[in-house]
């Protein structure tokens, strides 16, 4: 792996909860966020799972600055993304990009793909009208659509048309770096692959650095070099996609790992499940030590003591369970 | 190589508006009510000067006298033609209608939109001071206004649309709420856009549906204020009429000279059902839920 060109350090976001009507009183602190440390090479794909409310969406708009950050940085190509001011992190934006999760949403309904995809490469660099033509039709052409198509309205286009215009639009202001939150989550099945396909696509031919959140593992599992796991605003694992997915360490990915189903009834039928137990707990009262423990079937006495740290258990890969060793040997 | 060609060749896609305005078109309550409110205007506006008369001269002849080839509409007990005060009362009504409505559509547009974007305390505070103007009786306020500034028509105008932006301001502070937690504005944000540039291309093109709406409902709401206000002596002074002095002294005479009534009484009712079926109309054609996805 080559030096880091996205390194974020001890990233935390924390949410203060409020109660009352005239006088708010801070009654909470809901750690969204809260410890967050990975670095990923120059056109890398991470792969960031974890159940809904573990703070993957949080934790991708920390990263872009669309959410302050309460601590630490976050380093993009030797900037520090997270000191700058209000008109110099502006001005950064063309850097990084993100690609929302409701392409119905995300797509301004008043404005044609021509306007919103020329505003955003007028956003940051002073384009020729001459050139501005052009430079659309080869965008829409980039993402597999027709230039036909760009005066067209985004409700005149299907789902998975619109997040290519959303591709499309990220891809305008030509960043280093694209966080796509839950590209596909609101896309049929069969437009999914075609989405994600398009994603690895861009990001080979283009040297892009993406973080890819979903919470359905096998989603990222094709297209990722690394993936994360998050649970409740911390990452307890990451490494090589192939082995996260063939040999994950930590119990809570066991756990994930074992949900995705598999495209094969006579393995399916003999592999076994670990079920968890319990609902995630509330982030504004987490529990002591490890926040797994409560549902973790390999939990000890000791778990809920420290909150363990992310720790390398082979070169390419860390963990953070005191027991990782321990529950992997066999 | 990108076929530029393509994008000459780009066939124009249907925009909201124009959808709206498909929709609009095939509500045909709503068409009479847009083609009932233009002959309404261009007849109250041009009228008088082809009128024979105009709507203080008296035509001592015909004191009360009921619709004839002479007064089309009769004239009042004053001998007054009746049409061509119709005429006169038909601009101060639908004068004070627009012009209440517009200021009140600038300060509700403005101040709902500030309160929304800014959100937070400020919007608390301001909203606040919504609710308490919400509970001041109206029509205290405007006698008291009249006996501090006497009477007078721009008082009028001014009175009313200090009331009427309430409404305009929740509205849209609504909206602009909405909007400001939608996706296509994070990725404004995201791109680095300016300020200015996200509310004027993506936050008020999103509001003004809403606001076109409820603007073609405030402005019969705002008529009938006025032919309250006028009703009660608080408005228009003789020898001006609106059609609210009008309806007024036809009532006191009712019993005698019917016409007097009836005549302003169906303009009024005509102007007031058509702008509430043209709001409608409206609503219905940019009501996203009715749309299709």
């Amino acid at each position: 792996m080559s030096e880091a060109f996205l390194q974020i350090e001890n990233l935390k976001t924390h949410f203060p909860v409020e109660r009352g009507m005239i006088i708010r009183r801070r009654i909470g602190t809901v750690k969204a966020v809260d410890g967050v440390t990975f670095s990923l090479a120059r056109g890398e794909i991470l792969g960031l799972v974890g159940e809904s409310g573990c703070g993957k969406s949080t934790l991708g708009r920390t990263i872009l600055q669309l959410i302050p950050p309460t601590e630490g940085t976050v380093v993009l190509a030797g900037k520090n993304l997270a000191g700058l001011n209000k008109h110099d992190l502006r001005e950064s934006r063309a850097d990084f990009q993100m690609i929302f999760q409701d392409p119905y949403a995300s797509l301004n309904p008043r404005m044609t793909v021509f306007d919103a995809l020329a505003e955003a490469m007028r956003a940051h660099r002073k384009i020729p009208a001459a050139e501005i033509n052009e430079r659309v039709a080869a965008l829409m052409q980039k993402v597999g659509l027709s230039p036909r198509f760009v005066k067209k309205y985004p409700h005149e286009f299907s789902g998975g048309q619109r997040q290519r215009i959303a591709i499309a639009r990220a891809l305008a202001v030509e960043p280093k770096l694209i966080i796509a939150d839950e590209p596909v989550s609101a896309l049929d099945v069969s437009i999914q692959a075609q989405i994600i396909n398009l994603l690895a696509k861009l990001s080979r031919e283009m040297q892009l650095t993406l973080v890819f959140i979903s919470h359905d593992l096998s989603v990222v599992k094709h297209i990722s070099d690394r993936i994360a796991v998050m649970y409740l605003g911390r990452i307890v694992e990451i490494g090589p996609a192939a082995q996260v997915f063939e040999q994950p360490l930590h119990p809570y990915t066991k756990a994930l790992v074992s949900a995705v189903p598999i495209p094969d009834p006579e393995r399916e039928k003999q592999r076994q499940r670990v079920i968890l137990t319990g609902d995630p707990p509330s982030p504004l009262d987490p529990p002591s030590g490890c926040s797994f423990h409560p549902r973790c079937s390999y939990a000890a006495t000791e778990c809920s003591r420290a909150v363990p740290a992310l720790e390398i258990f082979d070169p390419a890969r860390t963990v953070a369970c005191i027991r990782a060793r321990e529950i992997n040997q066999a | 190589m990108p076929d530029v060609a393509e994008i000459d060749a780009a066939e124009p896609g249907a925009s909201l508006w124009r959808d709206a305005w498909l929709r609009l078109r095939k509500n045909r309550l709503a068409v009479f009510g847009g083609v009932a409110l233009i002959i309404i205007t261009l007849f109250c506006l041009v009228g008088p000067w082809l009128s024979r008369y105009t709507y203080e001269e008296q035509d001592f002849a015909q004191y009360a006298k009921p619709p004839s080839a002479l007064h089309w509409f009769g004239t009042d007990k004053l001998g007054r033609d009746q049409m061509t005060r119709i005429m006169h009362g038909g601009r101060i009504s639908l004068g004070v209608g627009i012009c209440a409505t517009l200021v009140s559509l600038t300060i509700g547009v403005l101040y709902g939109a500030l309160a929304g974007f800014l959100g937070g305390k400020t919007d608390a505070a301001m909203m606040r001071i919504v609710d308490i103007l919400y509970a001041l009786p109206f029509t205290v306020f405007v006698i008291l206004l009249m006996v501090v500034f006497g009477r007078n028509i721009v008082l009028l105008f001014v009175a009313i649309g200090a009331v009427e932006w309430l409404t305009m301001a929740r509205i849209v502070r609504g909206q602009v709420q909405s909007l400001r937690k939608q996706e296509f504005i994070e990725a404004a944000l995201s791109l680095g856009l300016s300020q200015r540039r996200i509310i004027l291309r993506h936050m008020i093109p999103n509001v003004l549906g809403p606001v076109a709406v409820y603007t073609t409902l405030t402005i019969p709401a705002v008529m009938l204020l006025e032919a309250f206000l006028s009703f009660l002596g608080l408005g228009v002074q003789p020898p001006m009429s609106s059609w609210g002095t009008m309806i007024k002294d036809g009532a006191e005479l009712m019993e005698e000279f019917p016409w007097l009534l009836m005549i302003p009484a169906a303009f009024f009712s005509l102007t007031l059902f058509s702008l509430n079926f043209l709001g409608d109309g409206l609503r219905d054609a940019l009501d996203v839920r009715t749309s299709k996805d």
